[in-house]
């Protein structure tokens, strides 16, 4: 995966070289921004982007550290130390949101992540181009459909008075009690996952099967290896490093349980079910105006979440250079 | 993405002279039948699972009250199809104000944010930029370390931005990953071009109108197209810093359709509502579906090529 970059850059250098301009650290500090005036100015606007809304806002986070009044504003309320996270480690409503962000978490690393790669090998097995296309273009649909439409299509079709129920009770069996049953609302939420996003997610896992070499599968047959034998001797081993590769960054990134989709789905179901650490961010703050314990949670979840980004970046990468894509 | 690759191995079958008629590899056993069939209905169900409630909520949209009434509130075959629902909530309702609204937003969002990240995409993927590392090492932790919601709220808060449609672009101006597409895209156009280029006495500013930008017509439409996706798509940052007679549509749909409110409560009513809020809820829910539905066939055609060198190159 680093040999595109790293092509990328030799070949940049090499261009940079043939112009016969100055080399870095050569060459007044002037000169070089005489001479990049025109990119300079065209990174402006992004730069400045970057700048307030990314690092201003960052700064922001100082208000964790102090009792907010929104009257005395950010810099002239009082300094608390670490009493809004003394506060909140004594919270038992955020360790709830705490468990619940990694249930649902391990919940769809265990029901959904293995849906696409199974979605991807069916699809890469079909002999017929035109069906395969056409279930792709199917299925990838649903992620580009917002959450505030997924949820309700899901209401629409899985509510009270929904399609299912108003089919069940025409055939006289028993209505199911899906939406708003906060013991159902776990196996929802995945399943809405699903529904959006494994066609999505079979992207990735139809390359990597593309990749592999089909002299591979047809030794193997000549070898006498039947379909069962070749998926496991072939197919399997060589998806293992993006599958792999994948994983880590999904535990990387398990603090973030799909914010938008709960805060939808919260007040059908209450608290109980549908806290997540995001939403009791939102919660407190936005709604309870407690801006500085919500932002001290916040902080909370960013550093821990950056560590564990950091170290899955850092374990894929190590895996990355035996290959993942080659 | 493959194509290349693969017609670059002439020894095995290629996957060309599959996509001309289907035919198996000479080592492959045939399929049995049950395979065969286990992986139809497989099929057929993800088709289906998607498609279906497609169906009723069209279905639902376009039906007569009598049918709505007939069929117990759902509907997956009108018997009489009638557009009442649309012309309603197109009547000068919230919806028709919520639509110009997002409609508004998603051009002038993405064009804007389009614009800003061309101009930061180039500037970094040119070699040697004054300052060009520490400014992506810069952009990329904030990927690692994202600002939080609250800052991110009193930040906007204190630009004076509060229930003005600016709160709604200027805060996702530039998307990440959209960034890293572009740049990595900017960087695979061959070097010896900026050189004819430079040979014949054209700046920066020329090369990248004149030359980069129509080399770069694919990925510039995926990127514009992901803009315009999350820009329509947005609800989230319009709850908390607009008013409610400012909403795009995706925040009146969560409103009125998964917060289960009347329209009619909202002054819809004047508009002379007749149509049973079953239909007028899916027929909001059509409009808000459609544009994705439109420009989907767009998107598609490049997006594969998109993920993945985001996702190889992050």
């Amino acid at each position: 995966m680093a040999i595109a970059e790293r092509d990328a850059t030799r070949r940049a250098d090499a261009a940079g070289a043939s112009e016969g301009r100055v080399k870095p650290g050569r060459g007044s500090r002037r000169k070089r921004l005489r001479r990049d005036a025109v990119l300079l100015a065209l990174m402006v606007p992004g730069v400045a982007y970057f700048l307030l809304f990314h690092y201003g806002a960052m700064v922001g986070n100082v208000i964790a550290f102090k009792d907010y009044v929104p009257f005395d504003g950010l810099w002239a309320s009082q300094w608390v130390g670490f009493s809004n996270f003394q506060r909140m480690f004594e919270d038992p409503d955020f360790w709830a949101a705490v468990v619940n962000t990694l249930w649902i978490a391990l919940l769809q690393l265990v029901f959904f992540f293995p849906v696409p790669i199974a979605l991807a090998m069916l699809l890469h097995s079909l002999t017929r181009d035109s069906v395969r296309r056409f279930v792709q273009s199917v299925a990838y649909l649903p992620h580009f459909l917002s959450w505030v439409i997924v949820v309700a299509l899901f209401q629409q079709v899985l509510g009270e008075t929904g399609a299912l129920n108003s089919l069940l009770g025409d055939a006289h069996l028993h209505t199911v009690n899906i939406i708003g049953n906060p013991d159902a609302f776990k196996p929802l939420v995945v399943a809405q996952v699903i529904w959006k996003d494994c066609g999505w997610g079979t992207i990735i896992f139809l390359a990597a099967l593309s990749q592999v070499d089909e002299q591979q599968y047809e030794a193997a047959a000549i070898d006498g290896a039947g379909p069962w034998r070749r998926f496991w001797h072939v197919t399997l081993p060589s998806m293992r490093p993006i599958i792999v590769l994948l994983l880590i960054m999904r535990l990387g990134d398990i603090l973030s349980v799909g914010f938008e989709q709960m805060l939808l789905q919260r007040p059908s179901v209450g608290p109980e079910a549908a806290e997540i650490i995001d939403t009791f961010v939102y919660y407190k703050g936005i709604i309870g105006g407690d801006f500085g314990y919500a932002a001290a949670a916040g902080l909370f979840k960013g550093v821990v979440g950056a560590v564990l980004v950091y170290a899955a970046n850092k374990v894929a990468h190590r895996l990355g250079e035996q290959g993942v894509y080659r | 993405m493959s194509s290349a690759a693969e017609s670059s191995r002439p020894v095995r079958l290629s996957r060309s002279s599959r996509q001309a008629r289907p035919v198996r590899p000479a080592w492959m056993e045939k399929p049995k039948p049950v395979t065969q069939a286990a992986k139809a209905v497989a099929l057929i169900a993800v088709v289906l699972l998607v498609t279906v409630p497609f169906l009723i909520i069209v279905s639902t949209s376009l039906a007569s009250n009598k049918d709505v009434v007939a069929n117990g509130g759902w509907v997956l075959w009108p018997e009489h199809p009638t557009l009442r629902a649309y012309r309603e909530i197109f009547d000068g309702s919230i919806v028709t104000h919520a639509l110009w609204v997002s409609a508004g937003v998603t051009v002038i969002g993405t064009a804007v944010s389009l614009a800003c990240t061309i101009g930061l995409a180039y500037a970094l993927s040119r070699p040697q930029v004054f300052g060009g590392k520490p400014i992506l090492l810069m952009i990329l932790f904030t990927f690692l370390f994202p600002p939080g919601m609250i800052p991110g709220f009193l930040l906007v808060k204190g630009l004076n931005m509060l229930d003005s449609y600016s709160s709604l672009i200027a805060p996702v101006l530039i998307n990440v990953f959209n960034l890293v597409v572009l740049r990595g895209f900017f960087q695979s156009i061959p070097g010896e071009l900026y050189e004819a280029a430079r040979l014949d006495g054209a700046g920066e500013w020329l090369i990248l109108r004149r030359i980069v930008l129509p080399l770069s017509k694919a990925a510039l439409a995926v990127v514009g197209l992901f803009y315009a996706v999350s820009y329509w798509n947005a609800w989230f940052y319009a709850s908390i810093y607009l008013n409610s007679d400012h909403w795009p549509l995706q925040q009146v749909l969560r409103t009125y359709v998964i917060g289960g409110a009347q329209l009619a409560d909202s002054g819809a009513s004047e508009a002379g509502m007749v149509s049973s809020p079953q239909t007028i809820q899916m027929a909001v829910l059509v409009v808000a579906t459609v544009p994705i539905l439109l420009v989907y066939p767009f998107l598609q055609k490049y997006f594969t090529k998109g993920v993945l060198t985001g996702a190889i190159k992050s």
